[in-house]
């Protein structure tokens, strides 16, 4: 008897696979959105000029759709691991100690970090996608002056806490997924495997330098656009 | 033998009549426990106390006691096997805990490990992934002749390092989320690395995982427990193994 591929969809193994290389193209996002956000550091104009590039290309809307089903499909899976992982110890231990040698707080956390992006992610997008919108003209062009937005709303020192925070828990949540992912999709070799540990840290405190400098950044504007 | 060094425990034991009953932690106090004892032996030890007050005996599972039937499941102080690593409970010795100490003894917790009495779970899902395609099937002739297969000394001893697998159980117990990918992934492995286990290895992934999945055992987040806890340090490289092996067989059997 043949048993299709979609029905092997709802397996253990699937379920991680998914995880893994969802994770996996969430951090090339964030690397590229990086890269591209260090325009602020440039200027005014070189920042609302890469966003009015990005956002008039008819394209972004198909990469907006693959962004957000990847994200969907992460969000959805993590949803439905949280779920069936505690329906399987129905009777909690009385006492529960970590070994010390397996899970780290990184590990045990993802979860909870998981909300934290969560409800940054909406946070930021009414920020910023959906915030005020000023007009600028770069060159001759009539355009979002996205980078005003950005600045007033990185005078609040709370508003920079807060990024900061949420960025950290960004950075616990990939020091785990990075490394995770490979394991999950089979890549597992005593060559590699110590590498894409370190790979997997040192992409974390990147991550975690490299936003948590925008927000200090503008904050040290002062407001200044 | 008494001795000078003789030990003073607190000890908090779960307590349950059967599958159906309520259980608890129930409070014990035993004196005279010898460091050089096991930790069974001490367990005997209370045993043979409440025996003689006409109370009913804690019930726990145990056979070998040389650490090698994979039998004497049970938490202490929250730790699979207790604190010692690639240590069963049975050669957990008493030397390890100090005078004074509470220690709490629970079974193993998961859906897919109901508990008979006490201390005993009912680890028979183990049972049914393996008669799921945990096997080798040779249904007829004689032994060949022992070089006739040649197999790389790296393959042979990556799959012995994956039948060092007991089947106990503290793998799943050890894990966040009760999953007995670790397990699971032993077992593939020790048949899947042979050139004998190749011939059934893609049928044996998928229906191995599968029944895994139907037994109720949660899902692996790579946080490495099982691995730390595995009496016999089970490597997790065999979960990544697991995960290719089906993910290929998936994609290419005709079943």
């Amino acid at each position: 008897m043949s048993t299709s591929l979609v029905a092997r969809f709802g397996t253990s193994v699937v379920k991680k696979v998914a995880m893994g290389v969802t994770g996996l193209l969430l951090c090339g996002f964030l690397v590229s959105h990086l890269l591209g956000n260090f325009l602020i550091f440039v200027g005014a104009d070189a920042f609302n000029l890469y966003a009015y590039t990005l956002t008039s290309n008819p394209l972004i809307y198909l990469a907006e759709a693959v962004l957000l089903s990847i994200f969907l499909v992460h969000l959805f899976m993590a949803t439905k691991l949280v779920i069936e992982n505690k329906k399987a110890r129905p009777v909690p231990y009385y006492s529960k100690q970590p070994t010390g040698r397996g899970a780290t707080i990184a590990s045990s956390t993802m979860p909870y970090t998981g909300l934290v992006i969560l409800i940054f992610l909406v946070l930021h997008l009414l920020h910023f996608k959906f915030g005020t919108n000023y007009d600028t003209t770069v060159d001759g062009v009539a355009m979002r002056d996205l980078y005003k937005t950005v600045i007033e709303y990185f005078k609040t020192p709370l508003n920079v806490a807060w990024y900061v925070i949420a960025m950290a828990a960004l950075s616990m949540h990939v020091s785990h997924g990075f490394w995770s992912a490979f394991q999950s999709i089979g890549f597992n070799h005593p060559k590699y495997t110590p590498c894409i540990g370190t790979l997997s840290k040192v992409f974390a405190v990147l991550i975690f330098l490299g936003y948590s400098a925008l927000p200090i950044f503008c904050f040290l504007q002062g407001g200044q656009s | 033998m008494s001795s000078n060094n003789n030990m003073s425990l607190k000890l908090k034991v779960w307590r349950q009549e059967n599958e159906k009953a309520k259980g608890q932690m129930v409070d014990y106090s035993l004196e005279d426990v010898s460091p050089d004892s096991s930790f069974l032996e001490m367990i005997d030890q209370l045993n043979e106390e409440l025996v003689e007050k006409g109370d009913e005996p804690v019930a726990f599972d145990h056979d070998c006691r040389e650490g090698i039937c994979g039998m004497c499941s049970m938490m202490i102080n929250g730790q699979a096997h207790g604190p010692e690593s690639e240590t069963t409970t049975c050669q957990l010795h008493m030397r390890k805990f100090k005078d004074g100490d509470t220690i709490a003894i629970e079974p193993w917790r998961a859906k897919a490990f109901p508990v008979h009495k006490d201390l005993m779970v009912d680890r028979s899902s183990f049972d049914a992934i393996i008669q799921a395609g945990g096997y080798v099937s040779v249904n007829t002739g004689n032994a060949q002749d022992a070089n006739s297969i040649l197999i790389p000394k790296t393959d042979a001893d990556l799959a012995m390092d994956a039948a060092a697998c007991i089947g106990c159980g503290a793998c799943v117990a050890s894990c966040k989320n009760a999953s007995a990918m670790l397990f699971v992934s032993a077992k593939v492995s020790q048949l899947a690395l042979l050139p004998q286990g190749k011939v059934e290895a893609e049928q044996r992934v998928l229906n191995m995982v599968d029944k895994m999945d139907e037994l109720g055992f949660g899902n692996c987040t790579n946080e490495a427990e099982c691995e730390a806890s595995c009496p016999k340090a089970i490597s997790i490289s065999n979960i990544a193994r697991l995960n290719r092996e089906f993910l290929s067989a998936a994609v290419k059997s005709r079943h």
